[in-house]
């Protein structure tokens, strides 16, 4: 770290000593097992209704909806095949899929370099530029859908996924570049100065010293920026219909009004989370920093 | 203001040109520093301040879609219906209540499951993978979920497992609640509180896990209580975290419109800003009146936003 | 701190910029996706929203093996629930945005649709398309599908009335009769006497807020106890005594005697009430008895038919036919017809009665329905009843006064579907316990009054 910022004074004393991280529990502290069963029934009280979807979505629709709930019923796949039986299924993943991928890479391409002008090579009052970026996050998307609804219509972007691209990349990018910011602030200057002096290229300097530091940053905040894409529903629902439709819009087309559909809801809920769960669960550390935007390395 | 006009000097790491050029030279580096952020700066204003710039216009304009035939320009006519609106009063209410009661109940939370899962127990990967799982699921499903699975009053599962607690004692008449038509704001801070925790939770295991471990060892050897321990040690430490959380949390929560609108349609005195604004717009295509509740949501929010990123600053502190 | 000064410092950048950003204008004209094509897909292909209704599922399910096998033309279905649809379609055709070729409307839209000419007409087709014989359309459909210039804007799909619907089974075995013509004194006396609270209830009623949802059977309350939503002068009538009392009737008969969660139940929520063996009446669309009579129920059979329960009128019941509209802004409108015109005809419900089975059809619009001796056999227990109730409807006097627009259930203005969903979520919550009906029906007076000045 650069110890010049004048702020430091007060937390330097916090970060004088290198961070011991905490892991090690010492004698202190020594396992109790009844906190392991506290926390153990904790996390099955959370993951309950998740899992109480997965199952829901594997029994018949006569079985899902029964007062006491049957948990051994037969399982099926039937709530699964009505839902890829829809021919607007795959089309609505594939749907989420690309806006969720490309926004992200878009933010990517977007606040890397803008996160370097925030951080290595700062503009003058970049903290003000970093605090603007972040209120925007504030504004209330709902307030901006009537605009862009008309700007959709009058141009013929209504139902085009790259006005969902642009409008996920917009929302995703405040937080992008916060996240960029204190991970790149992490590359030592020092060791950029010396691969100056070597007389090292941008590109060469780039790869050999920020790159090692960045690239962890860089994959939490593209876990993050898919996970909010793929999410997304008000702008979405607003401004996609027949052509562009993602998933979590054609989740809402689901409650039918034909009898029951417990199951299928079910089976369709899991469907649409199963990506964003597999990515988040493969990655938890990512996530964790990603979440704390780049706070917590 | 002093911080960022000090910090970039020191941190430069150019060469120092011959004294003639400076003045020149430093121009062109100043524009050399600024230009990769260029395209993320013009990409977001024009994504999010050119539609507000719009929606200002548009709330000075009468005009219903309905009655396309009768559109003018309005004068202040939207605002003052704004004003006279025991609708969005309410609703301005609901959000405020939502957006304490599921940020502050999900910290409260989050911060006792993460001092749990901070304890060494077996399987804790495990447990923390459980609790993530809220967080992922996509929140329009999760509303499905709670309002279909959950609290369902014929076949949801809470009132089926009432009903199967009741049948082991062999009652026949469980108690059976209609949650969302006799709680529904609390069936609704229910479901984001569960989808929210895990996120709390998350952050403030980070913030526990990088204590500096010598102080709070110390602290014991001096024969602090555990109590006081975290009073004065831990809580400090974790100040920032959780002013991170609260922060993100307050962000999504208040622009929250998934839940609403799926759970109760706003029904129930549960319509929040985002969905009364929806309303608005879609049922009633009273644009300059949707609008006209924007920009007056827009303005609030700048207001309440200025206490939350005053929040936000103690992030900075630490790392500039 | 210095930190401590920037936060309002940044706010003051972000208001400045959003409040007078109009200096920036300029500099966003590209913004946004790159699409400067249209949205259109392949001319042999259009797209429909409706809603999903039963009737509707039915649909998507032989589009594809039959009218796309037939003539090639593709059908993008977007189906969502009845509040979600009407806002989207209201959306979509105000702007002409033209994303749906075809879209689910009904006798409410059709008036103030044709107006603003959002549709386009369809007498021409009509009339060119002998096979698919206007005149065989039922009349009090036919005339809510018209508009004011002797154009028919829409086609109905199915109409639909209301009546009582009982299960005769329990009644016998409670000892108890339906009178031929009730009258919802004798409705509630009957729910009070058969309602068992840990078990079958007495009657399920719409709780759901919207216009189409707790309005739609609540109004016709309304109409037979002699109250309105607006006098022929356009004077608003909602807190009037009349509409209090029936508003009043309802909202006690359903926390007395309906179903839980009643605040919350709509179609959906009752339809399964019923079938599950949940309630013992249900008051709703005639329309649902296809479901109940249907192959599997477990209630088929055991179900008896009453008209509208009544107070001062002799008929109560509603009408309404959900109908496809084809937006002004279509380029695809020939392809369009060709779907209506296998959707509501005589062969797509001869279709369903071959391939689903006949208590499914989208009945309720044809009098060759009614002849027809296959549908008959099986839907006779309700086929009566239903157009019995179709043809006692009457949308231009359906109450006890002259009214100012037509219409039984709803009031055909645009203003009328925001104007009774908000009203409806404050009776939703009086079914909830919350408020009285007296309050939700004085705050609902005076959003009436405002709309009803701009008539004056």
């Amino acid at each position: 770290m650069a110890a010049t910022a004048p702020s430091t004074t007060a937390a330097a004393a916090d970060a004088a000593p290198p961070r011991q991280t905490y892991r090690k529990h010492s004698k202190l502290n020594r396992p109790n097992p009844l906190w392991g069963v506290a926390a153990w029934a904790v996390g099955l009280l959370f993951a309950t209704p998740a899992l109480w979807m997965v199952l829901t979505s594997l029994h018949r629709e006569v079985d899902a909806a029964t007062n006491p709930p049957s948990l051994l019923a037969p399982l099926t796949l039937d709530g699964y095949r009505s839902f890829f039986g829809s021919s607007n299924a795959w089309p609505a993943l594939i749907n989420s899929a690309t806006a969720s991928v490309v926004s992200t890479l878009l933010v990517l391409a977007l606040s890397i370099p803008a996160a370097y002008a925030l951080s290595i090579r700062p503009v003058k009052r970049w903290s003000d530029v970093l605090f603007f970026l972040l209120s925007t996050r504030f504004l209330p998307i709902v307030a901006a859908v009537l605009p862009l609804y008309l700007f959709a219509v009058t141009t013929g972007a209504l139902d085009q996924i790259g006005l969902l691209i642009a409008l996920y990349t917009a929302m995703n990018l405040p937080i992008a570049v916060w996240m960029m910011r204190s991970f790149l602030a992490e590359v030592p200057v020092e060791m950029l100065e010396a691969a100056q002096l070597d007389g090292a290229g941008l590109i060469r300097t780039l790869r050999s010293v920020v790159a090692p530091v960045a690239m962890p940053g860089i994959a939490a905040t593209a876990l993050i920026c898919f996970i909010f894409s793929w999410q997304e529903l008000l702008l979405a629902r607003s401004l996609t219909g027949v052509v562009a439709g993602t998933a979590p819009v054609f989740l809402t087309s689901f409650v039918t009004s034909q009898g029951l559909f417990l199951a299928q809801v079910c089976a369709a809920a899991t469907v649409v989370s199963l990506p964003v769960l597999i990515a988040g669960f493969a990655a938890q550390d990512k996530l964790v920093q990603g979440l704390s935007l780049g706070a917590v390395k | 203001m002093s911080v960022s006009e000090t910090t970039p000097q020191q941190r430069t790491v150019l060469a120092e040109p011959p004294p003639q050029q400076q003045r020149a030279a430093s121009r062109k580096a100043g524009w050399v520093r600024r230009a990769p952020l260029v395209p993320a700066l013009v990409f977001i204003v024009v994504m999010t301040q050119l539609p507000f710039a719009t929606t200002i216009v548009i709330s000075f304009i009468s005009w219903n879609a309905l009655r396309p035939d009768e559109r003018g320009f309005a004068g202040f006519s939207n605002y003052a219906q704004v004003f006279t609106d025991a609708n969005l009063r309410s609703s301005v209410v609901t959000t405020i209540v939502l957006t304490v009661v599921v940020v502050g109940v999900s910290l409260v939370l989050g911060l006792l499951i993460a001092l749990l899962l901070d304890r060494q127990f077996f399987g804790r990967g495990a447990v923390r993978t459980l609790m993530i799982a809220p967080f992922l699921v996509v929140p329009v499903a999760a509303a499905l979920l709670w309002k279909h699975a959950i609290l369902n009053p014929s076949y949801g599962l809470v009132n089926g497992v009432l009903t199967w607690v009741w049948g082991l004692f062999g009652s026949s008449s469980p108690p059976q609640v209609a949650w969302l038509t006799q709680y529904p704001l609390i069936s609704i801070e229910l479901a984001l509180i569960w989808q929210w925790t895990p996120f709390m939770m998350l952050i403030l295991l980070a913030g526990l896990q990088s204590r500096p471990a010598d102080a709070f060892e110390a602290a014991k050897m001096d024969g602090a209580s555990p109590f006081q321990a975290f009073r004065y040690i831990t809580l400090p430490h974790l100040r920032r975290y959780i002013d991170l959380g609260a922060t993100l949390g307050a962000i999504f929560i208040v622009q929250n419109f998934d839940a609403v609108f799926t759970m109760t349609s706003g029904a129930l005195g549960t319509a929040n800003l985002p969905y009364t604004i929806y309303q608005t717009f879609f049922v009633r295509q009273d644009y300059g009146l949707a609008a006209a509740q924007g920009v007056i949501v827009v303005i609030g929010t700048i207001v309440v936003a200025t206490f939350a990123l005053r929040s936000a600053s103690s992030l900075l502190k630490e790392d500039s | 701190m210095t930190a401590r000064r920037r936060a309002p410092l940044a706010l003051a950048a972000l208001s400045t910029v959003a409040l007078a950003s109009t200096a920036c204008g300029g500099a966003g004209g590209g913004g946004g996706g790159g699409g400067g094509g249209s949205t259109d897909g392949t001319a042999d292909s259009i797209s429909v929203i409706m809603v999903n209704n039963p009737q509707m599922e039915d649909l998507q399910q032989l589009t594809a093996e039959h009218f796309t096998e037939e003539t090639g033309i593709e059908v993008q279905f977007t189906v969502q629930p009845e509040n979600d649809v009407r806002a989207l379609i209201a959306q979509d055709f105000s702007q002409q945005a033209a994303q749906y070729d075809v879209a689910t409307i009904s006798n409410y839209e059709v008036p103030f649709f044709s107006e603003n000419s959002w549709l386009a007409p369809l007498s021409d087709y009509a009339e060119q398309d002998a096979d698919f014989a206007q005149d065989d359309i039922l009349e009090p459909i036919s005339a809510g599908l018209t508009g004011s210039d002797g154009e028919i804007y829409a086609e109905p799909f199915y109409g639909e009335s209301s009546f009582l619907m009982y299960r005769t089974d329990l009644f016998e075995q409670a000892g108890l009769t339906m009178p031929e013509q009730p009258t919802w004194q004798e409705v509630a006396d009957l729910a009070a006497q058969i309602d068992d609270p840990n078990g079958t209830r007495g009657i399920c009623l719409r709780g759901l807020p919207g216009w189409g949802q707790v309005f739609a059977p609540l109004t016709t309350v309304v109409n037979t106890f002699g109250g309105t939503w607006f006098d022929a002068d356009w004077n608003a009538q909602v807190n009037s005594p009349e509409f209090v009392e029936a508003t009043q009737f309802y909202v006690d008969l359903v926390q007395q005697h309906g179903e839980a969660g009643a605040a919350q139940a709509g179609f959906t929520e009752c339809l399964n009430a019923m079938t599950q063996g949940g309630t013992a009446m249900w008051y709703d669309a005639t329309s649902a008895a296809g479901s109940l009579e249907a192959e599997g129920s477990p209630v088929a059979g055991s179900i008896g038919y009453a008209p509208a329960p009544v107070v001062e009128t002799e008929s109560a019941g509603w009408i309404y036919s959900w109908a496809w509209g084809i937006q002004a802004a279509s380029e695809k409108q020939d392809a369009a017809w060709e779907f209506i015109s296998w959707a509501s005809s005589q062969e797509y419900e001869e279709l369903v009665g071959a391939e689903i089975g006949w208590s499914s059809v989208p009945a309720g619009k044809r009098a060759s329905t009614y002849e027809n001796e296959e549908y008959l056999e099986v839907a006779g227990a309700f086929a009566e009843a239903t157009e019995a109730a179709i043809s006692s409807a009457n949308p231009n006097d359906p109450g006890v006064q002259p009214r100012p627009a037509p219409g039984i259930q709803f009031v055909a203005i645009p203003e009328f579907a925001d104007l009774a969903t908000t009203i409806s979520q404050d009776i939703s919550s009086n079914i909830a316990g919350q408020g009285t009906v007296q309050e939700s029906l004085d705050r609902g007076q005076e959003a009436a009054q405002a709309v009803a000045d701009n008539y004056k």
